[in-house]
């Protein structure tokens, strides 16, 4: 099998590229206060609309050009970037400790726990996404808070449906009987043998959900449903670029760039760490 | 002299009430090899689960006793009894590979058993393993401890988990088709292992297998199995002398002969197996009588 010796190369370059996007823009926006150019609340009409440094007319000092009100873009985007890493960091997190604990006592256990944590996971996937996310920002209110909960609440059943499928193959396995021979006890067996197994599909969907978390608080800052406040969101930005695209096109491109890339970086990274941690690939 | 291993009429069922296990009663005596012979799929395996506790959730055992050292396993709470037959019993499992977590390390999962059941602390358990690597003839012993199941050969995988089955002393081990999915290469090697090592500490083995060439190289006694049901049982020269049933003429007419490989080989034929469908279907037809 060649292609297995091959492939953890060709995704390590992935790998590397990907992390290293995902720790300059988590370092921009952690250091966002001493880095950013300018306030990024700063209104200045006589700057309004200024083109990025290659073009024309471009003021230096401001990187990326200015959006209608003459706010610094490069500023608000890294502002933005805070937002989208809490948001990314915390929503994944909470939908991950959710649904992977459910999916590994559905998957390990079998039976009636399986039954019931199924349904639900059913039930929870027959609503659509995006609906679903606004209508719980509607109800529980904008702001960070809400958003985290709504998105981890939404996403829970993304990680309990694929490690409940990896836990009941692992829980199949002879090394199961093997434990259990050797005295372990069934939360045992479930917690230091089958969970180190689905470990790897774990952090690989941790990572893809926090790609996923931004795009979600996004599009509900695209909507308007997500922080109340005037921070700053690559949503919001998005939102406020679509309006002058004719007139500014930066406004709109920049922060889909910034959006694109770290969501494809949050994938890439977890496949590429799924294939570091896997046991038999590493 | 009390067996150390006593089967008697043990059945077993499947959710729709077939059963893989009909009446099942043997013996193994300490320090003695007994062979399990059948086709797959005879329910070889389910007697070896059974006798270590770990039958399917599917599967329930509907009737019959297990005693271990004239111990009936039936008559003990499970933590009780899931203590007695870890410290008594051991299993070498048929496919190495699948039998070792592969993401803990090698010698983490040998002293498992030394460390629950028994009750040793790490180091004593870590000496002992260490012993037992020795004596499967295991060089680098101290990176196959470090090692993760994949990092190793499918030999020296079969190699430390019959230096883990041993590593107890267990009285009984049940060795579930322990060559099967290995190398030809390696498998006589490994048999060879197996039969010197039972020697040795004197360990009664209950031996799986569908080849009779290695009954007749391992074993004193012989239990022929088909479709969940005894088919004869004896010594092993009486069994390969005067064999009784007609399945088992022709399970040795189709096992190719060391000594002579130029031999005919046959398969089953049809005549047997009808017989053993009527006497599968008269089984059954007790089975429901018993049931009433
Ligand atoms: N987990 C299970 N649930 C339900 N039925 C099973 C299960 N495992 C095995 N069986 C059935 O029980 C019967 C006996 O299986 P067993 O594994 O004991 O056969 P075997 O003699 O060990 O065969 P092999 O040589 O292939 O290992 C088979 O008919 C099989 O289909
Ligand atoms: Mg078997």
């Amino acid at each position: 099998m060649p292609s297995e010796h091959t492939r953890p190369h060709r995704f390590n370059t992935r790998l590397w590229l990907a992390g290293g996007w995902l720790l300059f823009a988590l370092a921009l926006a952690l250091l966002a206060p001493w880095i950013a150019p300018h306030d990024p609340l700063a209104q200045d009409l006589l700057y309004g609309r200024l083109p990025p440094f290659w073009s024309e007319g471009a003021e230096p000092g401001l990187w990326l050009g200015t959006d209608s009100l003459g706010r610094d873009l490069l500023s608000r985007l890294i502002y933005g970037g805070r937002i989208a890493f809490m948001v990314a960091f915390a929503a994944a997190t909470a939908a991950c400790l959710v649904g992977s604990t459910l999916g590994l006592i559905a998957g390990y256990f079998g039976g009636w726990p399986d039954r019931i944590i199924s349904r639900i996971v059913d039930i929870w996937m027959s609503f659509p996404p995006v609906l679903f996310a606004i209508l719980l920002v509607a109800v529980l209110g904008t702001g960070l808070h809400s958003v985290i909960i709504a998105i981890a609440v939404i996403d829970w059943t993304r990680f309990c449906r694929v490690i409940r499928a990896e836990a009941m193959v692992q829980s199949r396995m002879d090394y199961v009987e093997s434990a259990r021979i050797a005295g372990f006890g069934r939360i045992g067996i479930m917690i230091k043998e089958v969970l180190p197994n689905v470990m790897p599909s774990i952090i690989a969907l941790l990572s893809l959900e926090m790609g996923i978390a931004i795009i979600v608080e996004a599009i509900l800052s695209f909507v308007n449903l997500s922080i109340a406040t005037d921070d700053p969101t690559w949503g919001g930005l998005i939102a406020e670029g679509r309006l002058s695209i004719h007139q500014a096109w930066w406004v709109l491109v920049f922060p889909l760039i910034a959006l694109f890339l770290t969501v494809l970086s949050f994938s890439q990274l977890g496949e590429g760490l799924k294939q570091r941690f896997d046991p038999i690939l590493r | 002299m009390t067996p150390c291993l006593t089967i008697t009429n043990l059945s077993a069922t499947l959710p729709g009430g077939a059963r893989v296990l009909r009446d099942v009663s043997l013996d193994v005596n300490p320090g003695e090899v007994r062979a399990l012979v059948g086709e797959s799929g005879a329910g070889k395996s389910m007697i070896g689960k059974a006798i270590l506790g770990v039958l399917p959730s599917s599967v329930r055992q509907v009737s019959g006793e297990i005693f271990l050292d004239g111990q009936d396993l039936g008559a003990l709470s499970a933590s009780k009894r899931r203590i007695l037959v870890g410290a008594n019993v051991a299993l070498i499992p048929q496919d190495p590979l699948t039998a070792l977590n592969p993401s803990r390390r090698i010698g983490s999962q040998m002293t498992d058993q030394l460390i629950k059941i028994l009750g040793w602390n790490s180091a004593k358990a870590y000496t002992r393993i260490r012993q037992l690597l020795d004596e499967v003839q295991i060089r680098d012993r101290e990176r196959v401890l470090r090692s993760y199941p994949h990092e190793l050969s499918g030999g020296m995988r079969q190699r430390v988990l019959i230096a883990t089955a041993f590593a107890a002393e267990p009285k009984l081990i049940v060795a579930d088709e322990p060559t099967t999915a290995l190398d030809v290469t390696v498998q006589k090697q490994i048999l060879r292992l197996i039969a010197t090592m039972q020697r040795q500490h004197a360990t009664a083995i209950l031996f799986v297998t569908h080849d009779l060439g290695v009954v007749a190289k391992i074993s004193q006694q012989v239990t022929v199995l088909y479709g969940g049901m005894i088919i004869e049982q004896a010594g092993v020269s009486d069994l390969f002398a005067d064999p009784q049933h007609a399945y088992t003429r022709a399970l040795l007419r189709a096992t190719p002969r060391y000594n002579d490989p130029d031999a005919r080989v046959e398969p089953v034929q049809p005549d047997v197996l009808a017989g053993l469908q009527n006497e599968l279907a008269a089984n059954d037809h007790a089975w429901e009588k018993h049931l009433g």
